[in-house]
């Protein structure tokens, strides 16, 4: 039977690793060398790591980095952050990112997210929809959460479907850092829109969160950031708690 | 002496995963983007992501489909295909239909049905592999245990001997397959873990 991941993310900006609130005020938390080799050696199913800057400040992935930190990463690793093209996707694949993450230009230049699926296969290319909640209802953001743009999350999700996308990370904006849960009704509806991946991501701050997401909504794996990096918990435990409230995971 | 092992590079995909893998695991490693620089290898791990009619296309370009028929079916050097590179071996795939595979194992290429249970697709994650027979490849890895998955499409061999290990997902697969030196797995054994990390082992060691 398929497992349920669960997933670390790491957030890298400028020369460090780091941790933020609602996409902003992120703090430092160390080098992503090391935390990718503790990750390595406990074995965690899958790894997310996020260049946070790499798209604000227009600079594009930073090839080198990704190359020496997929050197040690024997464990699925998927890539985002900065993405631009389907050549930006072409020299991270190259460099040893297992999956390629577009946040901004998919929903800039979506006609360049279908190029890469086409090239590179789905399995290749993964999409965050960042989701922030207002007054005005659910959006889709983009640039680190910076701009709101016109797409409907859900509507937003089955395009990327349709252009071939193999996975998608639903990030809450408002639950990112807060430790309070996903939001469970976003991530439900794009979860029931959509039959390709979703991975949870935003808020998670204990195990039992983790179990909502996958039972409430079938996230098929669970992001966390805060909790791994800022808590005693661990991705290891997370699973055998799931495991405990007959959650499928690899153990 | 550690083997020598021939990685095939067709300008796809990542082969310093695999690169890398084969290293930690005792094997002297080098890429091969040509028939012609083969260079009378001990192994080839042919690895594979993208779409099976442009893996193709850059195959033939490249003179290795030859240059690896030659040394797989003649000389009989073992070839371990992953992924992409395991659907290769087959004669064609609903995924480029127009385009011919290299047709070393009589078997299509078919895309995953969903199911009321397994209904996302691409297969995406951990899942168990069953052995479905005793093969040196599979040696001191529990059947059951957890390998690395993503994929669209799966390895339909016509001769159901072929397969040494299944999988679930969809109504089951084709996980991994054996004939002869020619091997293939629909997983990815270089981001398994300790898992995949054995199987290469036992790869190196055939």
């Amino acid at each position: 039977m398929l497992k349920t991941r669960v997933v670390p993310t790491l957030l890298y900006k400028d020369f460090g690793l780091v941790k933020g609130t609602a996409f902003d005020s992120r703090r430092a938390v160390g080098s992503p060398m090391q935390a990718i080799k503790v990750y390595e050696m406990r074995g965690v199913d899958e790894l997310v790591f996020f260049d946070v800057t790499a798209t604000a400040n227009n600079t594009g992935p930073d090839f080198a980095l990704i190359d020496d930190l997929a050197d040690e990463c024997f464990m699925p690793f998927t890539v985002g952050g900065g993405v631009r093209s389907v050549d930006d996707v072409y020299r991270l694949l190259q460099v040893g990112a297992d999956k390629v993450c577009f946040g901004t230009v998919a929903t800039t230049h979506p006609e360049i997210v279908g190029e890469a699926t086409r090239r590179f296969g789905s399995q290749s290319i993964v999409v965050a929809i960042d989701v922030r909640r207002d007054h005005a209802g659910v959006r889709v953001t983009r640039c680190s959460g910076q701009e709101d743009t016109e797409f409907d999350p859900v509507q937003f999700a089955r395009m990327m479907e349709d252009a071939g996308v193999g996975e998608l990370i639903v990030q809450s904006v408002d639950r990112d850092g807060s430790m309070d849960g996903y939001d469970l009704d976003i991530l439900s509806a794009i979860c029931s829109a959509v039959s390709i991946p979703v991975v949870a991501s935003g808020g998670a701050g204990t195990y039992e969160h983790l179990r909502q997401a996958i039972t409430e909504s079938d996230a098929s794996a669970v992001a966390a950031a805060s909790m791994f990096h800022f808590t005693h918990q661990t991705p290891q435990a997370a699973k055998e708690y799931l495991a405990e409230h007959g959650i499928a995971v690899r153990l | 002496m550690s083997p020598r092992v021939a990685i095939v590079d067709y300008g796809l995909c990542n082969v310093d995963s695999v690169r890398r893998a084969v290293e930690e695991n005792g094997g002297d490693a080098y890429v091969v983007r040509d028939g012609n620089d083969l260079d009378r290898p001990d192994h080839i791990v042919l690895p594979g992501v993208g779409a099976f009619g442009d893996a193709m296309h850059n195959l033939v370009d490249r003179n290795l489909d030859k240059a690896l028929a030659r040394e797989v079916l003649e000389v009989g050097v073992p070839m371990l295909g992953i992924c992409l590179g395991m659907q290769l071996l087959a004669t064609s795939s609903e995924e480029s239909p127009e385009v011919d595979g290299l047709g070393w194992i009589d078997a299509t290429v078919q895309r995953l049905q969903p199911t009321a249970t397994d209904r996302r697709v691409p297969h995406l994650g951990w899942n168990d592999v069953v052995t479905t027979q005793s093969h040196p490849l599979f040696e001191g890895i529990e059947s059951g245990t957890d390998f690395y998955f993503v994929h669209s499409y799966h390895v339909c061999p016509v001769d159901s001997s072929v397969t040494i290990a299944t999988s679930t997902y969809c109504d089951g697969f084709t996980a991994a397959l054996a004939a002869g030196p020619v091997f293939g797995v629909q997983f990815h054994p270089e981001k398994s873990q300790r898992a995949g990390f054995a199987l290469l082992s036992n790869f190196l060691g055939l």
